[in-house]
């Protein structure tokens, strides 16, 4: 990928690292601050691994108070901070920065308590998403929003981002399901929003931070809200002949007012590739797979199954099959899955777009990819929450490639400010980070873009906590779609930003 | 005429003061006019619920009122924006025509107020984000907003969000915005999220015998997978005379026994999936039809409305508190109202409605430790002609509301809009 701006480096920062790295260490366990080139090297990307860098040094603290004193004593000295999670985030959004200290919330990985009578589970946000589900689900509970991620993201990450997920149509993101979050401001201010009731009184400061990525503050703990597992849970499987057919089927599903638990698509190029890598048995000859799963009673779900055979027969569905067995829905779910490493397969290098549109314009949204792909001539392969009108696009490409690797951001760019103009967003699930930071002002004007600034400069007046993400550079983004800057070689490289 | 000209022109103001802009536009040069001028403004809707929270000192007011009208309503993407003051019976109005709702469940605020219906606007929903009974199945106003456009206290337009349910573009600044009581924005257009109404419903009422054995029903009924959409616990408190005749007369049923404390759930759905679920729940809680009664669908409708119309405390004169705690404390505080106070309780066991008698102010204070020690809070709604706001109406604790200072400066550095509604500093 192309070189992307950064906020200028403090030389006086990276000059002062021995002191800084000895005052750290005195903060927490000296085995907690990690400084030399081999110990920092895992830490120098997330899960958009084009971009490294290398962070002035690694803290893994153990407790609130820990993530306090460090952050009170990089406030003091002016130090960046860089909060990081499981670093699975596909967007940017834990890119370390040179003169930043990475703050890693690895060691926070206890669920602290299972609250049963008040349907909570209070934990530490380094605990995976799937280990909170782990934790209930043999009283028959679980933690509702899913990232495909689930089994390694941590919780704490899923609040920076307020994760979905594929469930999240009927069930929501992040933010509708925790009840309080503890954070650390980047002053050391200790604070505590919502607890375990519903809807703190006041502005709702836990919304504000859930999907803030990390640049309000240090999230240190977390309640989420559990749910009870559904008593029936079924899949169906149905290929369409064409791309009309199957995204006008999905959209009639909602519009008929059925709610599913979760709806996916997928397109002729993701069919092959994961039936290929999972062997699914997925309808090779459909131009058009959706996967619809329905939870509840069990004649509820039989009902629902009912009224969403007819809609699928009248939109001319080529198959159609229905799980009969837990372990033939997850075979379902299965190819859906490895919707990512089967294109891993395909191709040297994938990049995965995520954009939201009106449910009622995915054909013409998958259409048009289909057209931008004839154009840069890259393979591309389509899989969409098509409940929730999340789509991602895998774009695939040989990152050797600096031609093929300029014309894939491209054309990631271009589906993007396609689905803006459709009348969606930029990103639906993965966030901002660094990785579309520059098309912010495809969405927003300066007003808004102020106002959002203010806020960060409200609560961070320096501008210390995870700098240079979110927000873009310059303000030349509405002229260019991204801002791509060589060797720093920008017009003006040492303009400030947020 | 300029909005600038009209602010200091007597034919524009009436004698109080009052601005009606007509539009986003209007609304800007409003607000950018009182920031230069450094004059501060109460921001109303169609003030029915404008006797919440504290009393702005301000000298003039702006009414959002003519600011209505649906704008786009597309029942198949499940979306509806619509200008912000357009009154709640509007849009529900047109929902229902599609068989739609706001699942939401609004309260109509009204009956308390004047003894009548009056649910006023959307904005002002928004600005309280108060849920009614369906609140902890499927949230609360804040969770059914994609996203709005407003004016901040420096007269900027400003957005967020948009009219797709999944959106992590910038900050969720509709969190925000919801239940802050006109103090970050005048509201200027609202989208929101719409899902379809439930075939049918029905309502089963068990007559409890104590404190314990109702939270043990509460538990039971949030903890099963056949899902409520509703359950409230009316007390009988037959030491006071007229909560008993009013309430009697409120939930009066034909097939509802309200001379007992009783408990109601409702289950919704499909006409074959309710009684799955309503048999599955009598199994579950352990049930003989002699112990219970059931409303069919003509009388569970009307029953939830009286519910969510909160009429046991129509035309309340007391000071009227919502408390708000996680559920496992329930029964505790039951225990405490009995004696004292009536109420009654919704969300399955986490939301209180507690009528304090006019002369007990400092019984408010009592009932805010309470609701802090168990983990929770209270706003005082109503407050009685003699309430002298020695207590806060709100409650908050000194690092939010620092916090909660920064942030209204963020967006209203001069305190231009609704100054001191919520907090002394916002």
């Amino acid at each position: 990928m192309s070189e992307i701006a950064l906020p200028k480096i403090d030389s006086s920062i990276l000059n002062r690292k021995s002191e800084i790295v000895k005052k750290l260490s005195k903060l927490t366990n000296i085995e907690n601050v990690l400084s030399e080139a081999d110990e920092l090297r895992p830490y120098e990307t997330d899960a958009l691994s084009v971009y490294t860098q290398t962070p002035l040094a690694v803290v893994l603290p153990e407790n609130t108070e820990e993530v306090s004193e460090i952050l009170k004593f990089c406030y003091s000295e002016n130090i960046k901070v860089v909060p990081r999670g499981a670093g699975t985030g596909l967007s940017g959004g834990a890119l370390p920065l040179q003169d930043a200290i990475l703050l890693g919330l690895g060691k926070f990985n206890k669920i602290l308590e299972i609250d049963y009578e008040n349907k909570c589970v209070v934990t530490q946000p380094g605990v995976t998403n799937l280990g909170i589900t782990h934790a209930v689900q043999h009283k028959g509970f679980y933690y509702a929003p899913d990232p495909s991620s689930q089994l390694a993201c941590s919780i704490g990450g899923n609040v920076a981002e307020n994760s979905g997920g594929v469930h999240s149509l009927k069930y929501g993101t992040t933010t509708n399901n925790i009840l309080g979050v503890q954070m650390v401001m980047m002053d050391g201010t200790i604070c505590r929003f919502g607890g375990k009731s519903f809807d703190q009184e006041g502005y709702d400061l836990m919304g504000l931070i859930c999907g803030s990525e990390g640049l309000l503050g240090v999230v240190t703990e977390v309640t989420v809200k559990i749910l009870r597992t559904p008593e029936v849970v079924r899949a169906a499987l149905i290929g369409f002949p064409s791309i009309k057919e199957g995204g006008d089927a999905a959209s009639e599903i909602i519009s008929s007012g059925i709610v599913p638990a979760g709806m996916e698509i997928m397109d002729k190029a993701l069919i092959e590739a994961t039936d290929n890598f999972s062997k699914a048995g997925y309808p090779r000859d459909a131009e058009l797979l959706l996967i619809v799963e329905l939870d509840g009673t069990e004649s509820e779900v039989n009902e629902l199954i009912k009224k969403v055979e007819a809609i699928c027969k009248k939109n001319n569905c080529s198959s159609l099959k229905l799980s009969n067995s837990e372990k033939e829905r997850l075979s379902f779910w299965a190819g859906r899955k490895a919707a990512f490493p089967a294109c891993g397969a395909m191709a040297p290098d994938y990049y995965c777009m995520d954009g939201s549109i009106p449910r009622g314009k995915l054909a013409e949204a998958l259409l048009e990819i289909k057209k931008l792909s004839e154009k840069y001539e890259l393979p591309v392969a389509n899989c969409f929450h098509a409940g929730d009108g999340n789509l991602h696009p895998l774009i695939m490409f040989d990152g050797n490639d600096k031609e093929q690797l300029r014309k894939t951001e491209e054309f990631g760019s271009e589906i993007l400010k396609t689905c803006v103009r459709l009348g969606g967003v930029i990103t639906g699930e993965h966030g901002v980070g660094i990785e579309k930071r520059e098309l912010m002002c495809e969405m927003f004007n300066d007003n808004d873009i102020q106002q959002q600034l203010s806020i960060k400069k409200s609560l961070d007046e320096k501008n210390l906590l995870n700098p240079g993400k979110v927000y873009p550079i310059l303000r030349k983004c509405a002229e260019e779609g991204r801002v791509h800057v060589h060797k720093n070689k920008d017009k003006f490289p040492d303009l400030p930003r947020f | 005429m300029s909005t600038k000209i009209k602010i200091n022109s007597q034919i524009f103001q009436d004698s109080n003061n009052i601005y009606y802009p007509k539009d986003e536009t209007e609304v800007s040069d409003l607000i950018r006019e009182l920031y230069k001028q450094d004059s501060p403004t109460e921001i109303i809707g169609n003030n029915s619920k404008s006797f919440i929270g504290n009393k702005t000192q301000s000298a003039n007011t702006t009414s959002l009122s003519k600011i209505s009208g649906i704008i786009d309503y597309r029942p198949e993407e499940l979306y509806i924006k619509v200008k912000a003051c357009t009154p709640i019976n509007e849009i529900e109005q047109v929902l229902s025509e599609n068989n739609q709702e706001l699942a939401f469940e609004p309260i109509d605020f009204g009956y308390i107020k004047e003894g009548k219906s009056n649910k006023g606007t959307i904005a002002g929903y928004l600005s309280c984000n108060y849920a009614g009974s369906r609140r902890f199945k499927v949230g609360s106003v804040r969770d059914h907003v994609l996203g709005f456009k407003g004016v901040n206290g420096k007269g900027d337009i400003i957005k967020s969000g948009g009219t797709v349910v999944k959106n992590v573009t910038g900050y969720d600044l509709s969190k925000l915005i919801a239940g802050s009581f006109g103090t970050l924005v005048a509201l200027t257009e609202i989208t929101l999220k719409v899902l379809p109404k439930k075939d049918s419903s029905k309502t089963v009422i068990i007559y409890p015998s104590n404190f314990e054995q109702i939270y043990d029903f509460f538990n039971k009924l949030s903890s099963s997978s056949s899902e409520i959409s509703g359950a409230v616990f009316i007390p009988e408190q037959s030491k006071d005379k007229d909560f008993v005749t009013k309430k009697n007369s409120v939930f009066k049923f034909n097939d509802l026994k309200s001379n007992v404390s009783f408990i109601a759930f409702r289950v919704e759905g499909d006409k074959i999936s309710i009684e799955e679920k309503i048999n599955n729940l009598k199994k579950e809680l352990e049930l003989n039809n002699s112990d219970i009664s059931t409303l069919d669908f003509y009388q569970s409708e009307p029953f939830w409305k009286k519910v969510n119309n909160l009429e046991v405390f129509e035309k309340t004169e007391h000071n009227l508190i919502r408390m708000v705690i996680p559920p496992a404390n329930g029964s505790k505080l039951c225990k405490y109202l009995e004696n004292n106070h009536n109420y009654f309780v919704d969300w399955c066991g986490s939301l209180f409605w507690i009528e304090v008698n006019s002369k007990k102010e400092e019984k408010i204070k009592d009932l805010k430790k309470m609701a802090k020690d168990f983990g929770g809070y209270l706003t005082v709604i109503k407050t009685s002609s003699e309430y002298d706001y020695g207590e806060a109406i709100f409650t908050v604790d000194k690092v939010r509301l620092i916090i909660s200072e920064k942030v209204k400066q963020s967006f209203d550095p001069k305190r231009i809009l609704n100054p001191g509604k919520m907090y002394r500093g916002v």
